[in-house]
């Protein structure tokens, strides 16, 4: 973490080019309602506000769970043998040389949002704003940690490098939306399989008392629960056949 | 020689081939973004009748084709070159007797037909089951469709060279090439069509090279240009193909100077 900060430069070229990815999708959103009134029955400022939740576990997640790469670096170059050689959980030592402290901005952008898009709804503010922000929150970020961590252990298996992760940072994006607009089948998808639904659109639900959306809101920490669980079980095997690189 | 070159082309088929897992999930996931795509913008449609000069059936075309030109123009070059040059393997490689650019985008190309071949079309098929794509009927669009998807990947390709070089110069581009992926997508019209940005925006973006990679060829399929319309679409390529081609050139002199300073 120290070594990081250590390095203003790269420090502050990594805050602009994440913060213009938000912005270009927020664009689109922009862009969306210059043209229409509402999107499945949401008006813009509810989905903003769905987008400002949206990013504050995203940005949590990307500052302490970093497997980018975790193929190239740990089992191609052989990191993986040193960290197995030590005593700390090794999911928990490579969450940790990875942490990235500027994604915290957007955590820090998507509150903001969130707070204005919120005053222009004039959402009240409840005694359980706050804690449920923080729950719904961290379960969003148990649910990312799992699916990641289940794809990345897949590199444990087979030496093809990852394609998959990139592409699924593309279908992440996706929960930000009222999922009811699209079919049946996506719908499940999105809510059961991969669940991305469950880090936008369902807990940020809570917060704009859309009651049709209220249990799958409460659901959040159920599913995160889960996923995460699945996540370490297929590390923790993935770990166990793994053999090593090379000589 | 240029034997050589063409070399480059089968060995990346090649090679793509051995990770097909890969591209079997792929398929998968880019006929997820048509659908998630198609539904969002049936949503915003509503009972609309057209939106930026697209009609609602043209607006699914368009959203197939975007998607599926991506799964052909797109390739990771600007990561490549970035590797190279910071673990030094680049000095190696501009020794020698080959021009390293062209290697690069002969090995573009061959990922190019792999992804042509087994995600491309397995994908539109797939599509064209799905949802209510209408493909054009005629001959000429097909083939002009064609010219235009190499021309789309030459300047993706290109654009991705130029980020990818700018390595020697910049000290971490790896904020770089995150940036220019999402400007790329989005500017280029694969996620909102260039006509429905606000005046100002889609009046600047039609002076940039991005529109010639997506928008400008999805417009032509899906029958929004036509007649002479299709011939001024190819010569915005080609300006943009040649106009690009100038940078490259440069960055490509000034890295082997640079090359050599470091080098001793």
């Amino acid at each position: 973490m120290k070594t990081r900060l250590t390095y203003r430069a790269d420090f502050w070229v990594e805050v602009v080019s994440d913060l213009l990815f938000q912005a270009t999708n927020f664009i689109f959103i922009l862009v969306i309602f210059m043209h229409t009134e509402s999107l499945g029955g949401w008006s813009q400022n509810e989905v903003v506000f769905v987008y400002g939740f949206f990013m504050v576990p995203f940005g949590v997640f990307s500052c302490f769970v970093n497997m980018w790469g975790f193929s190239e670096r740990y089992i191609v170059k052989g990191e993986m043998d040193r960290i197995l050689t030590r005593p700390a959980h090794n999911l928990f030592q490579i969450f940790l040389e990875n942490v990235d402290p500027p994604a915290l901005v957007g955590s820090v952008i998507g509150l903001i949002i969130m707070g204005i898009s919120g005053s222009n709804l004039g959402l009240p503010f409840e005694w359980w704003t706050i804690p449920m922000v923080i729950i719904l929150t961290l379960s969003a970020v148990a649910i990312y940690t799992g699916i990641y961590t289940t794809l990345t252990s897949l590199s444990f298996y087979s030496d093809a490098p990852t394609g998959i992760l990139p592409l699924m940072y593309n279908i992440q994006t996706y929960g930000r939306y009222p999922v009811t607009i699209y079919n049946r089948a996506i719908q499940v998808l999105l809510t059961w399989i991969i669940p991305f639904a469950f880090v936008g659109i369902y807990p940020a639900a809570m917060f704009l008392h859309r009651e049709e959306m209220q249990g799958m809101a409460l659901l959040t920490p159920v599913v995160g629960a889960i996923f995460l669980g699945i996540g370490l079980l297929s590390w923790n095997y993935g770990v166990k056949r793994y053999k090593g690189a090379g000589s | 020689m240029l034997g050589a070159y063409f070399d480059f082309i089968r060995i990346r088929f090649l090679t793509m081939l051995a990770y097909r897992v890969n591209y079997y999930s792929g398929i998968l996931i880019y006929t997820l973004n048509i659908g998630v795509n198609y539904f969002t913008w049936r949503a915003i449609y509503g009972d609309g009748e057209s939106l930026g000069g697209f009609t609602g059936a043209q607006m699914t075309t368009y959203v197939a084709v975007s998607w599926m030109a991506r799964a052909f123009y797109f390739n990771n070059l600007d990561r490549e070159i970035s590797t190279d040059i910071r673990d030094g393997s680049i000095a190696i490689q501009f020794i020698r007797p080959y021009n390293y650019v062209l290697v690069k985008m002969m090995q573009g190309l061959g990922e190019g037909l792999f992804r042509f071949m087994m995600l491309m079309i397995p994908g539109m098929v797939i599509a064209i089951l799905l949802f209510p794509v209408q493909l054009p009927t005629e001959l000429s669009a097909w083939a002009g469709f064609l010219a235009m998807l190499f021309f789309s990947f030459l300047i993706s390709s290109q654009i991705n060279i130029i980020t990818g070089l700018s390595a020697f110069f910049v000290e971490n581009n790896e904020g770089m090439m995150r940036m220019k992926r999402v400007v790329v997508d989005l500017f280029s019209g694969l996620i909102v069509p260039i006509s429905l940005f606000p005046g100002w925006l889609s009046s600047v973006l039609e002076v940039l090279p991005f529109q010639a990679i997506t928008y400008l060829p999805g417009s032509v399929f899906t029958g929004r240009v036509q007649g002479v319309g299709i011939w001024n679409v190819l010569g915005i390529q080609v300006i943009w193909f040649v106009v690009l081609l100038i940078p490259i050139v440069w960055l490509y002199h000034a890295a082997r100077q640079r090359l050599f300073v470091q080098g001793g």
